[in-house]
């Protein structure tokens, strides 16, 4: 198995740790895992986005053009990486401030309103981890459990009570997510 | 019990600067390599080994530290990128000419001038033609993942003391930033002993004086020195030549690349195959010494060599003088930043080599 | 009332100066950078000396500045400023040089250039933002750093013993006899940014009467990294940064102001 995904958004909604806590979680089950981000000043309040790969082998290159996955989160993510998802891929997105949707026809396309669920639970915080939990349904690469663990080991301890609403918004995200 | 982690490559080169054993460790922030020193000013090392780390004032200090602290016999090392390697050079020069062994790590970003910071390899020809002025070497490690930034660093010092030179790790914006998998290994201890025949510890009646420096007015003395610099440099180039081999028994053509070019190769190869083109690759892991001999070897063999490097072309030539001109040898990369995927990678051989 | 009938030019009261060109800033919302850079380009606009006036930009945040003053510019290598506007002064000796350097770039790795650069008198304008911290970098220590204050290579704050004491650049350069006029100002209130604007004018005063090395610097803000917002951030500045950098004239007409 290798799974190949690029998340892409806004600065702010948390793509590199979401990205992280996937990388983990592959580490968690013994598998090879790659992140790389994009990186410098440009961050600033600007775009975003991460590779990330899991692999039961080798990984070789860290860069790609063509994904198995794309989780786009915000319109310039969703018209720059649109056209880069393997064909009969997945796309997921938050429709939140898209005025342009997904038009491929020959990929799977999905929609979470992580952002509206995120609100509704009123920590907008865990965005990132409704989307993650969205994105693990359709794609069950990795066990919750070895996500728990993951995220356990990313938080800070100083943050440990954020372990659970974190945990919620996963289960939101599995509920929430839809085919379109 | 193997402890694993999920790092990125600066994070690693910190972690294994503490346990491969660092004395001290001196540098100045620059993106993409700050986390060096981000790492190890949160860790602590002067609790957990008693290491030091100091922030400089400029790289030009940052070197004249590590020239100072090399002197002493214990485990010393920079850490920068282009910009700030360039202000090293003198330094870098001393050291070579001085014998001192230490490391210098370079996680390069796009020139030239100020640049870019994204990732780049046009560092290439500063690296291993000599950065700075006067006939020496470094020898140069090339790490094409996160595991090996760490392990490079207990080799990096193995080589130093080895030869009393200092070692080069030449990285770059992509393996510096990107997070793997790594496995650290035990602590190793700081250095105890240091060489009486040249480290500055204090004159003790049992020996003369040491003196360090790369000054030598009398000219056929300098030329002796140089000489004898030169004898390392060939004990070198027989015996650390390191490189990697990838699918090259059956491959008609083959790619050379490092770093993190040789990642994006490897997955170029994999695209080349699936479509019936038998490609292989060399991955040279020294690039001084650079892996002239096994690439030799494989030449005959081929239908034509692709050098791949984010530059506009630097190592190709140390392609070229390695195979001679029955090969046909081309370049292909990008500069000023720019990464190419996989499938970029492939296309432009194929133009090259396939298509006519 | 249309609006029409209100936008006249009878009307104006403020105009953005045209020595400011229409590229957004790419500085983060609050910081100091942008007040900094209007006000300098406001002055150069009343003195009528665009054409006459060429800037020197550091490595740092401001490293861009060139994409947002509308004058001949020139980008130098981290903490050469002073060096490189030493050699166009020096070619040009009647047109007004300046530099504008942030506190890593004029205060550590440029400490060398601009403690010679003062020590020739050389007849150029430094604006010197002060902002304790490596905001381009990502909020490393500088040699500005307070005690004890947190950044990325300080993450447990500033210690003295290992990392040193923080550098007051402004008067360590006032000792030197070459300089003639250097003050402290601050952007963060429209009080401060009249008098640090009044300040700027002086320095370029200086210049055009070929009196000397002048400096002015300002206390500024890094929300990013201090990791504050801009309100907080600038009351931070007033309660933590101004004890140890206090505003004022440090140096005027060649004479120390005592009870600095
Ligand atoms: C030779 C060299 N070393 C390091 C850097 C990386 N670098 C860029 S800006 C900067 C510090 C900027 O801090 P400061 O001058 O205080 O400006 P600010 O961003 O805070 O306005 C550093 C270290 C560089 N560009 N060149
Ligand atoms: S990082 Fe700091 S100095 Fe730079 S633009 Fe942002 S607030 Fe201003
Ligand atoms: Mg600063």
């Amino acid at each position: 198995m290798t799974e190949e995904i690029i998340i892409a958004g806004f600065g702010g909604q948390g793509v590199l740790s979401m990205g992280k806590i996937l990388a983990y979680s592959g580490i968690m089950q013994n598998q090879e895992v790659s992140w790389f981000p994009s990186y410098g000043p440009e961050m600033r309040g600007g775009t975003a986005n991460v590779t990330v790969i899991l692999s039961d082998e080798r990984i070789s290159s860290p860069i790609l053009h063509l994904y198995d996955t794309a989780i786009l989160l915000n319109q310039q993510s969703l018209d720059k990486f649109e056209q880069s998802v393997k064909p009969g891929g997945v796309l997921l997105y938050d429709n939140n401030g898209i005025t342009r949707h997904p038009e491929r026809k020959d990929i799977q396309v999905f929609l979470v309103q992580a952002a509206d669920a995120s609100a509704k639970m009123e920590s907008t915080k865990t965005f990132n981890m409704v989307v993650l939990g969205a994105y693990l349904k359709i794609k069950p690469i990795v066990e919750l459990a070895s996500v728990y663990k993951g995220l356990e080991k990313s938080i800070p301890k100083r943050y440990s009570h954020l372990l659970e609403p974190n945990k919620k918004a996963i289960e939101e995200g599995q509920k929430i997510v839809k085919k379109v | 019990m193997k402890e694993l982690r999920l790092m990125k490559g600066n994070e690693a080169v910190a972690e294994g600067a503490i346990r491969a054993g660092t004395d001290g460790y001196f540098g100045y922030p620059i993106t993409p390599q700050s986390e060096v020193m981000e790492y190890l000013m949160a860790e602590q090392p002067e609790k957990r080994t008693g290491m030091v780390v100091l922030q400089a004032e400029s790289e030009v200090a940052s070197i004249n530290m590590v020239y100072g602290a090399a002197s002493t016999g214990k485990r010393v090392m920079t850490s920068s990128s282009s910009p700030g390697i360039s202000l090293m050079q003198e330094g870098i020069s001393y050291c070579a000419g001085a014998e001192l062994p230490c490391l210098v790590v370079n996680v390069v970003r796009g020139g030239p001038g100020l640049g870019t910071i994204q990732p780049s390899q046009a560092d290439y020809f500063q690296s291993v033609k000599g950065g700075g002025h006067g006939d020496y070497r470094l020898i140069v490690l090339a790490p094409a993942s996160v595991q090996e930034m760490f392990d490079f660093v207990f080799l990096g010092y193995d080589l130093a003391f080895k030869y009393r030179n200092p070692i080069l790790i030449l990285s770059d914006g992509l393996i510096g930033q990107m997070m793997e998998k790594v496995e650290l290994c035990e602590q190793r201890p700081r250095n105890t002993v240091f060489d009486p025949s040249w480290t500055l510890t204090g004159k003790t009646p049992d020996r003369e004086r040491n003196i360090i420096t790369s000054l030598d007015l009398d000219a056929s003395q300098q030329e002796k020195h140089n000489q004898h610099l030169q004898e390392k440099y060939r004990k070198a180039e027989a015996e650390e030549v390191r490189y990697e081999e990838l699918q090259t028994e059956d491959a008609d053509y083959l790619f050379v690349a490092y770093g993190s070019s040789a990642r994006i190769c490897q997955k170029a190869i994999q695209l080349g195959r699936e479509k019936g083109i038998k490609i292989g690759l060399l991955r040279p892991i020294t690039l001084w010494p650079f892996p002239k001999k096994p690439l030799a070897a494989i030449a005959p063999r081929l239908k034509g060599i692709l050098s791949v490097e984010q530059s506009a072309g630097q190592m190709i030539e140390d392609v070229k003088l390695s195979v001679g001109c029955g090969i046909r040898v081309e370049h292909y990369g990008r500069m000023g930043g720019m990464i190419p995927s996989p499938e970029e990678v492939l296309e432009n051989f194929e133009k090259l080599f396939i298509k006519k | 009332m249309d609006i029409k009938d209100i936008i006249k030019p009878e009307n104006l009261v403020y105009q953005k100066t045209k020595l400011m060109t229409d590229k957004p800033l790419s500085y983060c919302p609050g910081c100091g950078h942008g007040t900094a850079h209007r006000i300098l380009m406001e002055v150069i606009e009343e003195m009528d000396i665009q054409s006459e006036t060429i800037g020197v930009a550091p490595v740092g945040c401001s490293v861009l500045a060139y994409d947002f003053m509308n004058v001949d510019m020139v980008g130098a290598a981290h903490g050469r400023a002073p060096a490189v506007a030493t050699g166009i002064k020096r070619c040009w000796p009647e047109k007004f040089v300046y530099t504008y350097q942030g506190d890593g770039d004029l205060a550590a790795i440029g400490t060398a250039e601009t403690i010679h650069a003062a020590n020739r008198g050389e007849n150029i304008t430094v604006i010197f933002i002060n902002n304790g911290i490596y905001g381009m970098t990502g909020g490393q220590m500088a040699p500005t750093t307070l005690e004890g204050m947190k950044t990325s290579t300080s993450p447990y704050g500033r210690d003295l013993h290992s990392m040193g004491n923080p550098l007051k650049m402004s008067e360590l350069l006032a000792q030197l006899p070459g300089v003639h006029y250097v003050t402290r100002q601050s952007v963060h209130s429209p009080r401060n940014v009249r008098r640090a604007k009044k300040a700027i004018r002086a320095a370029f005063e200086v210049q055009k009467a070929n009196k000397g090395f002048s400096l002015v610097e300002i206390v500024s803000n890094c929300n990013s990294g201090w990791k504050l917002e801009p309100v907080p951030a600038n009351e931070w500045m007033e309660e933590n940064m101004f004890p140890y950098y206090p505003l004022g004239d440090i140096k005027v007409d060649g004479k120390l102001i005592v009870n600095q």
